[in-house]
């Protein structure tokens, strides 16, 4: 905390925060309307009638986080879900109905191309030096992280609070705070499939004929089907987040030749549909999201998320994504100071455990550490032996006492990142032959 | 205020709407489509390399083909299911109520968003589903039918099960109408059931099933999401192209489809227009 104390209002920030946590802790009686403590009572008073709005993907702005912290904070929380395209696209047109973006890395570069944002004050950001070093410092676990497509450390930089340009390199200033992060994979069912999966050829492997399917989201579906290719050993690609157009004809044409033989049962765009591929029987194995993965256990139904560590050979490897806040321009005054507050919430740990529980992990895992057992943070993010039922946050058992999670720990996927979701440089002409693989 | 001041004034909020809502909407997606996009943003520009990237490519030719082979089917299946769903509640439910009370019974899947009622086929259709079980344990088949899910197949099915009340609704318009003194007529002069329903219900509705088609058609041709859920993503449509173009911000590109798409229904309409009179349709004949 001390680099808060050089200003006045920052210092009035600090001691809110402080507060708050005292707030948090007996947010019942608070909220209740018993005066407890009188402090907190004031600084509530101080939002009241704010509303922010929080506009992102399903999978990283939930509902029940912004409830949870409607609840601690004393203020409303609106949370809204598009699905990827649609959010960007109100972000560029409709900008003002927008408080809070919620942005992979490649979208950030895309909002910052149009000056859509400001900078977010990392002095301002209590748990600042708690988030892992993949994100501020671009090195993780001795290894720098993959620059094969666009790493949210390359994105999240700026050079001040006007947010003009991306820079390189740690600065005062942020386009976006991380929020939450996962490696992608491939998703297989052990009872069809027959033996282990650690390699991305085993997508494309023509025993699965019929009973694979692959993402359709282009610019991240052509990463996988990239992973596959290399795996197969049919070309090394230079930048698998950014091919020239040969290898992306390349790509494509491979997926033609593969969708004329009928090798893809289907594609896949929504989460839920991935689960209901994977649970029906009608796929075994996929791209697939580690949470899908969780929810198909959940219906009781066995299903393994492929641990595609780097070999030695320097193939393989997962394809890793990051969604983060970024605070829009228009935001001033209150409730600029009232995002700040949410932020800081965000790191505060309960939505840290939450996510956690869905397989995703928070960038700051030394508050998540707070809010879960001990058995859970072991789990979770160390990958440790079960030593406990671990359950999902509906309650439903996913692990065995002395189960392992697939793939391991964080620092185990984190550091064998092979590629980070993208958007190319030949986005344009990339998009028309992905929609000729589509046609074929 | 003379009369024709009047009727201007009549017409003026309609008018109005219709040139902010429609008219201006469309202007500027004829200007996007010549603007150019680098990647990350929209440039304004003059420019017909949308245009001709467009109409030079395989990909539109076999998008469109896709399409119209989606959409023949889709009307041929729905235009004999609805006509005779239609000829059945005019002509042989006798009692009126009874008729209103069916009709109002095919409206009932429209109760449902269409993305629910998509999404039942799912367990009807699966490996797993409903039909494939039951031909299972006939012991008609013995392994499951795999081309009933994420086929052209379930693709026609669920727009003939979303889209055939709209061939209903105005065949059933235009057979009410029909004056039932005609049909004493041909019995006297001879005709047959079936002969009847050539020669004098058949012509009579022409205008009906017209006006269905052209819903139908356009509403499958302006369609993205049916095609992609049940396709099982296995095929695209010319406005799911669009959509990925939206998705990365390729605004000009898609704008440039739009247009072209939509010249190509407006040439459509047109045409199919030329068969019907639609303010003849829509006044009551007593």
């Amino acid at each position: 905390m001390k680099h808060e104390i050089d200003t006045p209002a920052s210092l009035e920030n600090a001691d809110r925060r402080g507060l708050l946590k005292a707030a948090a802790s007996v947010a019942g009686a608070a909220l209740a309307g018993v005066p407890s403590i009188g402090f907190p009572q004031i600084m509530k008073r101080d939002f009241q009638g704010i509303t922010l709005r929080h506009i992102g993907v399903s999978y990283a702005v939930q509902r029940e986080i912004g409830e949870q912290a409607s609840k601690d904070l004393g203020f409303k929380i609106e949370m809204q879900n598009l699905d990827t395209s649609a959010s960007i696209t109100r972000f560029v047109t409709q900008p003002n109905s927008v408080d809070i973006a919620d942005m992979e890395g490649w979208q950030v570069k895309v909002a910052m191309a149009r000056g859509l944002l400001q900078g977010i004050d990392s002095k301002k950001i209590k748990e600042f030096d708690g988030i892992l070093p993949i994100f501020t410092t671009g090195v993780y676990e001795g290894r720098k992280i993959s620059r094969q497509g666009i790493s949210p450390y390359e994105v999240m930089y700026t050079d001040g609070p006007e947010a003009k340009k991306i820079v390189e390199g740690q600065q005062p200033w942020l386009t976006f705070l991380p929020q939450v992060f996962n490696a992608d994979s491939l998703g297989y069912r052990p009872d069809k499939v027959g033996r282990e999966v650690t390699e991305w050829k085993d997508l494309i492997d023509p025993k699965f004929s019929g009973r694979a399917a692959i993402l359709d989201i282009p610019n991240i579906g052509i990463m996988d089907a990239a992973q596959a290719l290399e795996s197969r050993g049919d070309l090394v690609y230079g930048n698998k987040g950014n091919m020239t157009r040969k290898e992306i004809d390349i790509t494509i044409n491979a997926l033609i030749e593969l969708k004329k033989k009928g090798h893809f049962r289907a594609s896949w765009s929504t989460f839920e549909q991935s689960v209901e591929l994977m649970a029906s029987g009608e796929v075994f194995i996929q791209s697939m999201w580690s949470p899908a993965v969780t929810a198909v256990l959940e219906k009781g139904i066995p299903c393994i998320y492929a641990p595609v560590a780097i070999k030695s050979n320097g193939k393989e490897g997962y394809r890793g994504w990051c969604n983060g806040m970024s605070l829009m321009k228009h935001l001033s005054g209150k409730k600029l100071e009232a995002a700040y507050e949410y932020l800081n919430w965000y790191y505060s740990g309960w939505q840290g455990a939450y996510v956690a529980r869905h397989g995703y992990y928070s960038p700051v895992p030394r508050t998540a550490k707070s809010q879960m057992t001990s058995a859970e943070f072991d789990y979770w993010y160390l990958g440790k032996l079960a030593a406990d039922i671990i359950k999902s946050d509906h309650g439903q058992p996913i692990a065995v006492v002395g189960s392992v999670r697939d793939g391991g720990s964080l620092a185990q996927r984190f550091s064998n990142i092979a590629c980070w979701n993208t958007v190319m440089d030949e986005n344009q002409y990339m998009v028309q032959r992905w929609n000729e693989f589509k046609a074929a | 205020m003379t009369p024709q001041h009047k009727s201007w004034l009549q017409l003026a909020p309609l008018t109005l709407v219709l040139l902010l809502f429609v008219a201006v909407p469309l202007v500027f997606v004829v200007i996007v489509s010549f603007f150019r996009s680098d990647g990350f943003d929209t440039i304004p520009a003059f420019s017909l390399e949308n245009y001709t990237a467009l109409l030079s490519s395989s990909l539109t030719l076999s998008l469109y083909l896709k399409m119209i082979k989606y959409a023949l089917m889709t009307w041929a299946v729905s235009l004999v299911v609805g006509f005779f769903v239609a000829y059945f509640l005019v002509f042989h439910v006798r009692n009126r109520s009874v008729a209103i009370g069916l009709f109002l019974l095919c409206t009932v899947p429209f109760w449902t968003s269409n993305v629910i009622r998509m999404i039942s086929w799912m367990p009807v259709l699966a490996e797993q589903g409903v039909i494939n079980s039951a031909l299972l344990a006939l012991g008609l088949i013995d392994t499951p039918l795999r081309i009933l899910l994420f086929s052209d197949f379930s693709v026609v099915l669920a727009y003939v099960h979303l889209f055939t009340i709209f061939m209903i609704v105005p065949i059933f318009n235009s057979m009410s109408r029909i004056d039932r003194k005609l049909f004493e007529a041909a019995r006297d002069a001879g005709a047959g059931r079936f002969k009847t329903l050539m020669l004098v219900v058949l012509p009579l509705t022409n205008s009906g099933v017209v006006l269905g088609s052209i819903f139908v058609v356009t509403l499958v041709m302006g369609d993205f999401y049916v095609v992609k859920v049940m396709s099982g993503g296995g095929s695209a449509s010319v406005v799911s192209a669009m959509y990925d173009n939206v998705s990365t911000l390729l605004f000009p590109p898609a704008a440039a489809s739009a247009v072209i798409l939509l010249l190509i229904l407006t040439v459509l309409i047109v045409v199919l227009t030329r068969f019907v009179d639609v303010r003849q349709e829509l006044v009551q004949r007593s």
